[in-house]
C-alpha cells in the first residue's frame, strides 16, 4: 500500500481507458493512500510523543491506576475512602458521571416534551411562555447557567443550622436537600424485585389486551389490573420480608446533618443545568415533529370521530416519533458530553476526578485518552441504543 | 473557565505530540531569540500573583519572573505572563509553553521525578491551614470531624487534606473547585465550612475577597510544610542554573545589604571583592552563567532584594500582613540561605 503505483500510473497512462482510468481501481487507490496518511500521521504523533516524553523525564503508562489516590470525593455511589485505588477513584466519577447523565436525560425528555408541546398550545399565554423559555434558555451558554443555579442554591438558602424544614425530618439548607429514607433491610431489595416482576407482568398484560382486541373487536382496560400488581407484588415482597419500618432520618449533628439521603448543592445545580438548558433544544424538535405531521390527518381522525387524546396517541405521535429520535438522540449525546462542565462548579464527575489524578501523577497523555476513550464509549452506547430504537419504530416499508 | 483549560490542556497535549523541533533549541536560545521570558503565574492571588486594574503584574511570584528576565535580557519588564490554574501548570511547563512556572508550587518528590521538573531554591516557606468563620465557634482544626471542606483541585493541598484526616480518624466532605477564586466565593457563601489553602493564600483571600474579612478566622494547626518554589523543566541544566542563581541573588543581596536604592553606590564604592563579583564590577559569574556581567546588578536594581520583594508583596504592611517568620534570612532565624556566589 505504498504511493507509487498511484502516482507513476497517472503519470504514463492514457488518459482514458487502461486501468488508471477504471473508477474502481482509483477509488480503491485513493482509499489505501488515505489509510497510509492516516497510518503515518498517527505513527508520526505518537513515536514523537513517547519520545518528547522520554526526554522530558516524565513518566508514562498507566501503573499509576493501582496506586493509592489519597484525595477525598464528596458524592459516591460506591464505596470509596482516599485509601483506595486511583483506578478505584476514576470509577466513581465514571458513575457520577453516567448518574447526572441518566437522570438528566429523563427530566429534560419529560421537560422538553412538555414544553414543546405547549407551544403548540392554543392558549396564548401557555404558547408565549413556553417560546420566552426556549428562546431565553438556549441562547444562554450552559456554564453560564450552571454557575446561576449553583450561585442561587448556595448564596440564597440558609446554612445547615437554620435549615428550612417543610416536613418532618426533610432539610433544606445550602448543603442539600436532605430526606429520610427507609434503613437497608433485604426486605426492600425484595420489594424492587417485586416491582420489576410487576412491569414484566403489565407488558404480559398489554400483550394479551392487544390480543384480544385483534380477535374480538372489543377494548380491554388494562389501567386497573397494571395498577393492581404494581401496587401489590411489592407491597407483598416487604410484607413476606418481614415489614420493616425503620427509618433513617437525616439529624443535625456536628456541622452537617447526619443520615437519610441529600442531594448536593453541585449534584442539583449540575441537573438543573443540564435539564432546562437541553430540555429547550428538545422542546423545539418535539414541535418541529409533530408539525410535520400533515394537519390533514388530524382532520381525517376527527371526521372518523376518533378523541384529541386518541389522535395523538394513534395518529400524530408515531409518526412524530420517527422524526424526533434521531436528532433527539444527538441532544442526549449533547447533555453526556455537557456533563463534563460539572467541574467548575465542585461536582465530582469523572472530568473532576480524572483533573485531579492528572494533577497529582503530571501524567496527562494518558489521562487525555482515558477520558477520550470514556466519554466516546458512553456517547457510542446511548448513539446504539437510540438507534434500535429508532429502528424499532420506523415506519415497515415493504 | 472550563473550555480554557480544556484548551490548554488539548494545546500542551498537543504541543507534546509535535514540538519536537522547538524543545531541541534550549531555553535560554529560545528565550533571547523570543527578546522575552514566557512566565507561568497564579491566575489571580493577591500578593503572589495577580493583575491591577490596568493589567499590570504584581506579587513575590512574579517578581521571580522579572527577576529572571533582569539576568537574562538585562530588563525585568520583558516578561509575557501566562496565568495557568492549578491543574494545567504542569501540562503547561512539561510541553513548554511557559520557560518557567513561578505559580505558588510545592516542591515534592514526585513532581521533582515523575512530573519532570526542577525546583530552584523555595521563595516563600508555607505551611497549609484552615479558615472558618468565627460564627462557627470552632477554635482547632482537631474540631473539624464530619466538616464540609472547600478546597482547590489539583494542589498538594487536596492530598494533605485527606491525610489529616484521616490521620486524626475524623471524616469530611471535599467541596473540589477548579479555580481558587471560585473556590473562595463557595466557601464565603457559607456552601463550606472549612476552606483549606497555604496560610498565606488564606491570608490573601481573606483581605481582598471576603466581604468582612474579620468574620473569618485561620485555625493555628499548620498540616503540611509547603516550601513554593519555581520550577523547570529537566534536561537544560544550563537554564535551571540562571533560575537557581537568579533566585539566589535575591537572597544574597538582602544579606549583604544590598538593595535597589544603594546597589550603584555598591558598584561605585565597594571594595569588597565578593560584592564586586556579585554586581559584575570584576567579571567571571555572568560568563560562567552565560548571561551578562551584570545579571545581578539588573536584578538587585530593578527588582530589588528579597527583603524588599517581601515587603512589598506580603509583608506586615501589605494587606497580607504577614511576618518574616521562616523567610526571615538564615542569620534571623529563618530558612532564606544562599550558597556563596563566586
Amino acid at each position: 500500500m505504498t504511493v507509487d503505483p498511484f502516482t507513476a500510473v497517472s503519470r504514463t497512462a492514457p488518459p482514458r481507458g487502461g486501468w488508471a482510468g477504471d473508477p474502481r481501481y482509483r477509488a480503491l487507490a485513493l482509499q489505501a493512500i488515505a489509510v497510509a496518511v492516516i497510518v503515518f500521521v498517527a505513527w508520526y504523533l505518537i513515536s514523537n510523543t513517547i519520545a518528547n516524553l522520554a526526554r522530558a523525564n516524565v513518566a508514562s503508562g498507566y501503573a499509576y491506576l493501582g496506586r493509592e489516590a489519597s484525595f477525598g470525593i464528596s458524592e459516591t455511589l460506591i464505596d470509596y475512602a482516599p485509601n483506595d485505588s486511583y483506578g478505584r477513584a476514576i470509577l466513581v466519577g465514571l458513575l457520577n458521571t453516567l448518574k447526572v447523565s441518566v437522570v438528566g436525560i429523563v427530566l429534560a425528555t419529560l421537560l422538553g416534551t412538555l414544553v414543546g408541546i405547549a407551544r403548540l398550545s392554543s392558549n396564548w399565554l401557555l404558547s408565549h411562555v413556553a417560546e420566552a423559555y426556549v428562546e431565553l434558555i438556549r441562547n444562554i451558554p450552559l456554564l453560564l447557567q450552571l454557575l446561576f443555579w449553583y450561585t442561587v442554591i448556595t448564596e440564597t438558602l440558609p446554612g445547615p443550622r437554620q435549615a428550612f424544614r417543610p416536613l418532618p425530618g426533610v432539610f433544606l439548607s445550602n448543603r442539600g436537600l436532605a430526606f429520610p429514607v427507609p434503613n437497608a433491610d433485604p426486605a426492600w431489595s425484595l420489594a424492587a424485585a417485586g416491582l420489576l416482576l410487576a412491569f414484566v407482568g403489565c407488558f404480559g398484560v398489554r400483550a394479551w389486551a392487544r390480543r384480544r382486541l385483534a380477535q374480538t373487536g372489543r377494548p380491554v382496560g388494562i389501567l386497573l389490573p397494571c395498577l393492581g400488581i404494581l401496587v401489590g407484588l411489592p407491597a407483598l415482597a416487604w410484607l413476606i420480608g418481614g415489614a420493616p419500618t425503620g427509618i433513617n432520618m437525616p439529624q443535625m449533628q456536628g456541622f452537617n446533618l447526619v443520615g437519610g439521603v441529600v442531594c448536593t448543592p453541585e449534584f442539583t445545580a449540575i441537573l438543573a443545568g443540564l435539564v432546562v438548558y437541553t430540555a429547550a433544544f428538545i422542546a423545539e424538535i418535539v414541535r418541529s415533529g409533530i408539525l410535520a405531521v400533515s394537519h390533514g390527518q388530524t382532520e381525517a381522525a376527527t371526521a372518523l370521530g376518533l378523541t384529541r387524546g386518541q389522535i395523538l396517541r394513534l395518529i400524530t405521535l408515531p409518526q412524530a416519533l420517527r422524526l424526533i429520535i434521531p436528532p433527539v438522540t444527538s441532544q442526549y449525546l449533547n447533555l453526556a458530553k455537557n456533563s463534563s462542565l460539572a467541574v467548575a462548579i465542585g461536582y465530582p464527575d469523572l472530568v473532576s476526578v480524572l483533573n485531579t489524578t492528572m494533577n497529582q501523577t503530571g501524567q496527562a497523555v494518558e489521562n487525555v485518552v482515558l477520558f477520550m476513550s470514556v466519554y466516546l464509549t458512553i456517547s457510542l452506547a446511548i448513539a446504539a441504543f437510540m438507534n434500535w430504537y429508532n429502528a424499532h419504530i420506523a415506519l415497515v416499508e415493504r | 473557565m472550563k473550555s480554557i483549560s480544556l484548551c490548554s490542556i488539548a494545546f500542551s497535549v498537543a504541543l507534546t505530540t509535535v514540538a519536537g523541533s522547538a524543545m531541541a533549541a534550549t531555553t535560554l536560545e529560545a528565550v533571547k531569540a523570543r527578546g522575552s521570558v514566557q512566565c507561568g503565574v497564579n491566575v489571580g492571588l493577591p500578593g503572589f500573583s495577580a493583575p491591577d486594574s490596568t493589567g499590570k503584574w504584581s506579587g513575590l511570584d512574579v517578581d521571580y519572573c522579572r527577576a529572571v528576565a533582569a539576568a537574562v535580557l538585562g530588563d525585568a519588564k520583558k516578561v509575557s505572563y501566562i496565568p495557568l490554574s492549578a491543574q494545567q501548570r504542569f501540562q503547561a511547563l512539561q510541553s513548554g509553553e511557559v520557560d518557567l512556572l513561578s505559580r505558588n508550587t510545592t516542591w515534592t518528590l514526585s513532581r521533582d521525578t515523575s512530573t519532570g521538573f526542577n525546583f530552584a531554591p523555595t521563595t516563600f516557606y508555607d505551611g497549609q491551614g484552615f479558615m472558618v468563620a468565627k460564627s462557627l465557634g470552632v477554635k482547632s482544626a482537631k474540631d473539624l470531624n464530619g466538616a464540609t471542606v472547600c478546597v482547590q483541585q489539583g494542589t498538594t493541598t487536596e492530598l494533605n487534606l485527606a491525610d489529616y484526616f484521616r490521620a486524626n480518624g475524623m471524616t469530611f466532605k471535599p467541596v473540589v473547585i477548579e479555580q481558587v477564586d471560585q473556590t473562595f466565593d463557595t466557601f464565603f457563601s457559607g456552601r463550606c465550612d472549612v476552606v483549606t489553602d497555604d496560610s498565606s493564600a488564606l491570608a490573601s483571600e481573606r483581605a481582598s475577597a471576603a466581604k468582612k474579612p474579620d468574620d473569618y478566622l485561620i485555625l493555628p494547626e499548620i498540616i503540611s510544610k509547603e516550601p513554593l518554589a519555581p520550577a523547570v523543566r529537566q534536561g537544560d541544566d544550563k537554564w535551571f542554573a540562571i533560575v537557581k542563581w537568579a533566585v539566589f541573588a535575591t537572597f544574597d543581596a538582602e544579606e549583604k545589604g544590598i538593595s535597589s536604592a544603594n546597589v550603584d553606590d555598591f558598584v561605585k564604592n565597594s571594595k569588597d571583592p565578593d560584592i564586586q563579583r556579585i554586581l559584575g564590577v570584576s567579571p567571571g559569574l555572568g560568563a560562567a552563567l552565560g548571561v551578562d556581567e551584570k545579571w545581578a546588578y539588573n536584578i538587585i536594581k530593578q527588582v530589588g532584594n528579597y527583603g524588599e520583594i517581601f515587603e512589598r508583596n506580603v509583608g506586615v504592611n501589605t494587606p497580607l500582613k504577614l511576618e518574616r517568620g521562616l523567610n526571615a534570612q538564615w542569620n534571623k532565624g529563618g530558612l532564606i540561605y544562599a550558597p556563596p556566589l563566586r
